[in-house]
């Protein structure tokens, strides 16, 4: 059985403009160990769907409904007082600015045994012990004096380093990471993820990777989830999703990548602007932007159907095997040719 | 090709005052501590480096929006270090500047066709009508409708505010558009538009742009030459191919391995250098050589004493870097850029 499994969860928000459908019927699930990336742009509703299943949105607002089982427990729409049991200690969660997510006023090792103590039946003693040990785990250098500083005494490279801390000090068995390194420079962000691969091979947890980066995606994940207008559009092993996209929103963000090891002369776009969730497109939500557009496509939402011989590898897209194959044999031949002119 | 703008060791001090009263000067944030270069008509010059190298500030130096404190700038052949705003004003025709924050960067109680259309009015170019003409005809090369002249900005998405402050940018003609990270705060789809409409443009109207940019691969695929910073200092300097092939400064290796790779099988074989700690405080840089604390080639008595100057990298045709120990190949692993000086040069 999955650590996590996630059936047809909906959440849509009521607003003053008419309700907007942020998630609209999302299914995966998470093994043990396993690094899932999920990648879209913004609005594709990728954030949405990790708060949702951690009871994060607020239900005055928001309408969910679906399924997420936790180690086999139902945990959607279960009482606070569970999942407060629940967050923190066997799932934790990073968010992308650790300057907005570290209160300002207390310094980092109150907060840090603040986490070990809404969990664990410990002294505060104990806990600033653990405190400490999980700031060397995480390679805060000087750790014993830097557990009295205030956040704003660290950088930000560091801050997110408290916060991995933070996330992992209850030792979880999912760590949910939104935007981890968005905010930090490149050389920051090859330390920070270095640094989770070394802990996840350590704690033996499952990190959810949510990002829009495809470059951090393929460092880090086994399995990679692409979202588009509320809905998973392609879900495979990082290296078929590299290797063999399968529908059209997957290539263009591939072809739209400037990336270090191809030089393509003209980046290939993709026209228009991610959909409104307020008043969705019909049918498949990629169509309006869509260069092989049908009129199918307008009408019918593709089901998130199995590719050709790889049970595995899923994805929504209404043009045959014979078609999606022809389209991403020639768009990678330009790519390869292109690399091998330059 | 000619020189269109050249900068001869452009300096920016930033004063750190203490007390209230009197404001006591007790030190200085050296944001761009002699930087030189020059931007050849119609090329793109990539700056890049991490938050804090000064980048910019530079480029709000060179657009003489912040007062350099040393140094010299000549644009079009002209000295404008010392203009003062009249004159200047008349240089602003043919620089003109596109900001990242295309929230930030536009009026929002202003609408469509008269942010785009101010530059005109600030030089004084053309009627009403002809303006309004010519802004319609702008709006449409970026690529929105002629027809959105009457709209405010919020009724626009972020990557088409970016084509309005493009388009505000190319209104006047401009000779020289410093771009300061136009691309980052957009999604990669609309970031694709936009690096595509920029290199449209510079083919279409001869343009020349200083392209600032923390991401390596934005910089790689709109630059003819790149420049790298670091803590107010230019590192490394030369041809899009030579630095990206054959980077000498450490570095700009450590910059170009952390880069991560959107292909799962090359990114499992190349080799990674991690820089240890952050980048250190402008307010108190390191001595010498400001990368010697996290650098992988560090020589005690040697990088933290001597100051390396750009020099020309052998055999290069425009490359140069300031390094003691320059990397000998690429790519190398962490391993062999500790092991390989023989520290010849740390006698």
């Amino acid at each position: 059985m999955a650590l996590l499994e996630v059936k047809d969860l909906r959440t849509s928000f009521r607003t003053d403009d008419g309700v907007v459908k942020a998630v609209s019927g999302v299914d995966f699930a998470l093994e043990r160990g396993q690094t899932l990336g999920v990648v879209g742009e913004s609005g594709s509703g990728k954030s949405v769907t990790f708060l949702t299943l951690m009871g994060l949105v607020d239900p005055r607002h928001a309408m969910v409904s679906g399924s997420v089982l936790f180690d086999g427990e139902e945990i959607l729409g279960a009482k606070t007082s569970r999942l407060r049991e629940i967050r923190g200690a066997r799932i934790g969660m990073i968010f992308q600015d650790p300057m907005t997510s570290l209160n300002p006023v207390k310094r980092i090792g109150w907060q840090l045994e603040e986490a070990v103590l809404l969990h664990n039946d410990v002294t505060r003693s104990e806990a600033r012990k653990r405190a400490v040990e999980i700031l060397k785990q995480v390679e805060i250098p000087r750790a014993d004096q830097r557990i009295d500083d205030y956040p704003h005494q660290f950088s930000g490279g560091m801050r997110q380093r408290v916060m991995i801390a933070m996330a992992l000090i209850n030792n979880p068995e999912i760590l949910i990471a939104d935007e981890p390194t968005t905010a930090l420079d490149v050389t920051t962000q090859a330390q920070i993820l270095r640094l989770m691969k070394r802990l996840q091979d350590e704690f033996q947890m499952a990190i959810v990777m949510i990002t829009h980066d495809l470059g951090v995606v393929a460092e880090l994940a086994d399995d990679v989830l692409v979202m588009y207008g509320g809905r998973v559009v392609e879900q495979a092993s990082v290296d078929d999703l590299f290797a063999k996209p399968e529908m059209p929103y997957t290539w263009g963000l591939l072809g739209s990548l400037p990336r270090l090891n191809l030089i393509a002369a003209r980046l290939e776009q993709i026209p228009g602007q991610p959909p409104s969730l307020l008043h969705p497109p019909s049918g498949c939500a990629f169509h309006p932007r869509c260069e092989f557009v049908m009129d199918v496509c307008r009408q019918e939402l593709p089901e998130l159907r199995p590719a050709l011989g790889d049970e595995t590898h899923r994805f929504r897209c209404h043009l045959d095997d014979e078609a999606r194959a022809r389209i991403w044999d020639a768009k990678r031949a330009k790519l390869v040719t292109e690399d091998v002119a330059a | 090709m000619s020189e269109l703008l050249v900068v001869e060791n452009l300096q920016k001090h930033f004063p750190v005052t203490r007390g209230l009263i009197l404001q006591k000067e007790v030190g200085a944030v050296k944001a761009v501590d002699g930087v030189s270069f020059s931007v050849a008509a119609g090329e793109t010059l990539g700056v890049v480096g991490e938050s804090g190298c000064g980048k910019s500030t530079m480029a709000r130096c060179v657009a003489r929006l912040l007062e350099p404190t040393g140094g010299r700038i000549i644009f079009d052949g002209r000295d404008i270090t010392h203009l003062d705003r009249t004159q200047m004003r008349a240089v602003r025709r043919d620089m003109m500047m596109v900001f990242q924050d295309p929230y930030a960067s536009l009026n929002a109680r202003k609408r469509v066709g008269s942010i785009v259309g101010e530059p005109l009015e600030v030089h004084g170019i053309g009627t009403e009508a002809e303006r309004k003409r010519r802004v319609q005809e702008l709006l449409k090369i970026v690529g929105l409708n002629p027809e959105h002249y009457n709209r405010f900005p919020h009724e626009f998405s972020g990557g088409q505010r970016q084509r309005i402050g493009i388009a505000r940018a190319l209104v006047v003609n401009p000779k020289l558009i410093i771009c300061d990270e136009p691309v980052s705060a957009l999604d990669v789809s609309v970031q694709a538009q936009i690096l595509n409409l920029l290199k449209d443009l510079q083919r279409d109207f001869g343009l020349t742009y200083i392209f600032i940019a923390h991401d390596l691969n934005v910089v790689r695929h709109i630059s003819e030459r790149v420049m790298v910073m670091y803590l107010g200092k230019a590192v490394e300097v030369g041809t899009k191919h030579e630095l990206y092939a054959e980077p000498k400064h450490p570095y700009t290796g450590a910059l170009l391995s952390a880069v991560p790779i959107a292909d799962p099988s090359l990114g499992r074989v190349r080799k990674q250098i991690v820089l240890g700690g952050d980048v250190p405080s402008p307010l108190n840089p390191p001595a010498a050589c400001r990368f010697h604390p996290r650098c992988p080639r560090f020589v005690d008595g040697k990088c933290n004493v001597d100051e390396p100057l750009l020099t020309p990298a052998p055999g290069a045709v425009d490359h140069r870097f300031a390094c003691h120990f320059p990397l000998e190949r690429w790519p190398m692993s962490e391993e062999e850029i500790r092991r390989a000086p023989a520290f010849a040069g740390a006698d």
